[in-house]
Formats: C-alpha cells, sequence, structure tokens
C-alpha cells in the first residue's frame, strides 16, 4: 500500500510538472501567435503601402483576438456528403502536429519539454503526419476543389520533406548527435556567430529557408489556396472553429520553421557577438528575424506554377542537398575545420 | 515551356546563371524594393474618421435649393426631367395663388439616376444640384424614392457647401 502512494505520488508529481512545462509552452506560442498573425498582416500592409488592421486596440494589436472570437462564434457548416468523422478529424491533426513538435525544441540552455537524443527523429515523424491533416480534409470535404488542393498540397509537402530532411541529415553528420540541444551547443564557439552552421553550410540555409516555404504551404508557394483556381484548396469547405484549427496549425508550422533555422544554422540561444550572455531573448530574436523574412517573401515573390514548383523540388532542391550531404561526410571524415563537431563519440 | 527561372531547359543551366540564383540577386533586388516601400508614408485612410478630398465638382445626393430670401429657385421648367438620361425624375407644375410657377411634386428616384449631373447642367435658376453629400446609404428601396420635400430638406442641409462649391467651379463655366 505504501509502495502505491509513494509510486502513485511519484509519478503524479512528475505528471503535474510535464504538464505545467507543457501548458507553458504551448499558451505562451499560441499568444506569440496571435501578435505573429497581426505582425504578419501589418508587414504584408506595409510593404503595399497600406495601414493593415489598426482599430481593434491600440494600433489593432487585439485584432487577433477579435478574429479568434469571430472564428468560434460562427456557425459550423459540414458539407453534405462529407465523412463527419474524418472531416473533424483532419483539422485536428493538422494543428496538435503543429503543437506537438514543439516538445523538443531546446529555448535556451536546458529549456527543453523533452530532452530525447532522437529529437530530429521524432520531427521527421510528426511532420510526416501533417501531410495527413491536409489529405484528409481534402477528402472528406466532398469536393472537387478541396480535392485537387489537397492532393497538390500533399505531393508539394513529400516533394519538400524529403530535401529538408537531407538538409537536415547534413547538419546532423557535423554534429554526430540527434539531440537538437547538442546542435546548438556543437555551434558554440569563440567566434560568435561565425561559429555557427550557416557559415559552413552556406548553401544550404537558402534550400531550408525556400523548402521551409515549400513544406509550409506558404506564399510563393502556396499552390494549394491558389485563389484564382482552387479557390482556397483543401480548406475550401471548411468554416468557424476546424478552419481556425487549420489556419494556426499552419501559421505555428511556419513558426516552427523559424525555430528549425535557428536552431540548426543560427546557433539557437547562443549570443552572435561573442562576450554577450547566451539566452532565449536571442531564440525569439533570430526567430523574428525570420519571420520577417518569410513574411517579406509573402508579400514580394510571385507563385510559382506547379510544375515549376516540382522541378525546384525533385530537379534541383533534391540533387543539391544530396550532393551537400556527401561533401559534408567527405568534409567531416577528414576533419575540415567546421565541419566535425561531434558532440558524441566520433 | 517558356523559359522561365526554372522553366528552361535542364541544358541552358548556364554558370551565370546558377551563380545569378545561388547569390540571390532576383529576391535580394526584389527585398531592397520591398523594404523601400515598407518605410514609405501610407497611402490609407481610416475612413469614418478621415476622409478623402472632395473636387467642387463632385456630384453627390441631389439636393432643391432656395433663394437667400427663402423662396424655392425651381421654376418648373421640366429641363431637368427632359433631359435626365436615365428618366429618374418626375415633376408636377401648377400656378401657386400668386400666379408663379411652381413645382407641386418633384421626385427622384435615386436607384434610377446615373449620377451623370446633366439635371444640375441643364437648371437654368441653380434649383437642382448634386451636392457633396455620398453618405446617405439606407436600409430599405423606399428610401431612396426622393420627393421634393426631402430634397428641399436636404438643400437646407448642405446650401452652405453647394453654394461654395458652386463659387469654386463658376470661373470654369
Amino acid at each position: 500500500m505504501e509502495f502505491m502512494i509513494d509510486t502513485f505520488g511519484l509519478y503524479f508529481g512528475t505528471f503535474l510538472v510535464i504538464l505545467a512545462q507543457c501548458l507553458l509552452v504551448v499558451v505562451l506560442i499560441l499568444v506569440a501567435l496571435a501578435f505573429l498573425m497581426y505582425g504578419d498582416r501589418k508587414i504584408w500592409a506595409a510593404v503595399q503601402m497600406r495601414k493593415g488592421p489598426n482599430i481593434v486596440g491600440v494600433f489593432g494589436l487585439l485584432q487577433s483576438f477579435a478574429d479568434f472570437i469571430k472564428y468560434i462564434a460562427k456557425e459550423v457548416i459540414v458539407p453534405s456528403g462529407a465523412d463527419k468523422v474524418v472531416f473533424f478529424l483532419a483539422p485536428m491533426i493538422t494543428f496538435i502536429m503543429a503543437v506537438v513538435v514543439w516538445a523538443v525544441i531546446p529555448f535556451n540552455e536546458g529549456w527543453v519539454v523533452s530532452d530525447i537524443n532522437v529529437g530530429i527523429l521524432y520531427i521527421f515523424a510528426i511532420s510526416s503526419f501533417e501531410v495527413y491533416g491536409v489529405i484528409m480534409g481534402g477528402w472528406a470535404s466532398n469536393s472537387k476543389y478541396a480535392f485537387l488542393g489537397a492532393l497538390r498540397s500533399a505531393a508539394q509537402m513529400i516533394s519538400y520533406e524529403v530535401s529538408i530532411g537531407l538538409i537536415i541529415v547534413g547538419v546532423l553528420l557535423s554534429t554526430g548527435s540527434l539531440n537538437l540541444s547538442d546542435v546548438v551547443r556543437a555551434q558554440d564557439g569563440n567566434y560568435g556567430m561565425l561559429s555557427w552552421y550557416w557559415l559552413p553550410h552556406l548553401p544550404m540555409v537558402w534550400l531550408f529557408f525556400v523548402s521551409a516555404l515549400a513544406e509550409t504551404n506558404r506564399p510563393p508557394f502556396d499552390l494549394p489556396e491558389a485563389e484564382s483556381e482552387l479557390v482556397a484548396g483543401y480548406q475550401v469547405e471548411y468554416s468557424s472553429t476546424p478552419f481556425l484549427l487549420y489556419m494556426i496549425g499552419e501559421l505555428m508550422a511556419l513558426v516552427f520553421m523559424t525555430a528549425m533555422m535557428t536552431i540548426l544554422f543560427f546557433g539557437g540561444w547562443l549570443s552572435p557577438i561573442p562576450g554577450l550572455p547566451d539566452g532565449i531573448l536571442w531564440f525569439v530574436g533570430k526567430m523574428a528575424v525570420f519571420f520577417f523574412l518569410f513574411s517579406m517573401v509573402k508579400a514580394l515573390v510571385p507563385r510559382y506554377r506547379y510544375d515549376q514548383l516540382m522541378r525546384l523540388g525533385w530537379k534541383v532542391f533534391l540533387p543539391l542537398s544530396l550532393g551537400w550531404v556527401v561533401i559534408v561526410a567527405a568534409f567531416a571524415q577528414y576533419g575540415v575545420p567546421g565541419y566535425a563537431r561531434w558532440a558524441v563519440g566520433g | 515551356m517558356p523559359a522561365g527561372l526554372w522553366g528552361a531547359d535542364l541544358m541552358a543551366v548556364t554558370l551565370d546563371r546558377v551563380i545569378k540564383n545561388f547569390l540571390l540577386k532576383d529576391f535580394l533586388s526584389g527585398f531592397a524594393l520591398g523594404m523601400k516601400y515598407f518605410f514609405k508614408p501610407k497611402y490609407t485612410i481610416n475612413y469614418p474618421h478621415e476622409k478623402g478630398a472632395l473636387s467642387p465638382r463632385f456630384r453627390g445626393e441631389h439636393a432643391l435649393r432656395r433663394y437667400p430670401n427663402g423662396e424655392e429657385r425651381c421654376i418648373a421648367c421640366k429641363l431637368c426631367e427632359a433631359i435626365c438620361p436615365a428618366q429618374a425624375i418626375t415633376i408636377d407644375a401648377e400656378p401657386r395663388e400668386d400666379g408663379s410657377r411652381r413645382t407641386t411634386r418633384y421626385d427622384i428616384d435615386m436607384t434610377k439616376c446615373i449620377y451623370c449631373g446633366f439635371c444640375q447642367e441643364a437648371c437654368p435658376v441653380d434649383a437642382i444640384v448634386e451636392g457633396p453629400n455620398f453618405e446617405y446609404a439606407t436600409e430599405t428601396r423606399e428610401e431612396l424614392f426622393y420627393n421634393k420635400e426631402k430634397l428641399l430638406d436636404n438643400g437646407a442641409r448642405w446650401e452652405a457647401e453647394i453654394a461654395r462649391n458652386i463659387e469654386l467651379d463658376a470661373p470654369y463655366r
């Protein structure tokens, strides 16, 4: 009896701590998303010489919250002939998968919900699941536009996942660990930002950036949502809260990609200037810079044609990233400076 | 296949293009242009709080004017009714007790009106004018069938602006 109470108490306490950590991360990210959404719209507007949202709250800062209330207050419309279970499951999958990946993201030294040694494998696995939300939503809607959009989106996400995977493998070869905290620690050096992986892996930074755009269905690769042809792609039959889940899920995937850029190539929480203290502010600041870049791309670059998208993915990015893996492997094996920073063994 | 950035034939991949693409020439120049526009002053007008400037010739909601002594300007010549291309104006007239010719009925169907301003051009006594008001949306269709009373009321309300606009536009007529 005593044993049971002890064990139960111990596990329950651990459970509570983990739950609190998860809630903290999720709530903070969701609140941050509201403002990032606002920032995205403001940046887009500024490039087009508009003011953007400026009515709700000071400078329109509360616009996203007003939108949130609007979305959840609307009527949920289910198309006739839709597979109800799958129809509602799909946005949940997109949303949940976008949230769970944050479990392995190290925000600061030791600030990670789950410091597992297969962090990158976990991310590969979860991001593959994100395709399911899209294709299930498109299929369950019982609409040809939604289905075509879902097919496009799924093909696009799978194509670019391959090159994203290979780019990350290049970083792994340099680090020798699948733990994301180790990836950041391996970039710690005496030269500040010059010690980070962006310098030795420079061509892959650009490839990762573009692949991240394609993977998250952002402009200029938002073909599944090409308004002129497919209305809103796989989301066309969604309204109210399910649509909100899709929208938050997509934005969260985008913010996750900025976090991955930060961790893989730009030294995570490390300070860019030697001597300044490291910390979470650097991490957030780097993410904000990449988010700004993503938003600017949305405002600047015209949409790709579908064949151009596929050509870029399979004929340019895949060979380049595959070749880079071979090059990095050779460099790391023969000890070219900057390429072999093995955290475990050698 | 059009020779776009990536749409060209694989054989046509030249060193020049590879270097150009990898140095992100197009993207960086686009980004610089975007940043230039990012800091430019914005064109947005916060409409209900701020309004754009209107020309004195702006053709908005109609109004029937009066002379400063309170007498109606309209003499029921029906030139506006005759010229109205949309046939939105309906006028009935009778001599008044003092013998002067005045309208008994002056209706404008605002749902028919095309805001061409011909009525204003045709009027010999500057009685019917299109004023500067453009914010008169209604909830029912019936409210847009204006009668003489409504038009005279508009004239009383907008007289200052209308008189100023006519004065400003006079040198060009």
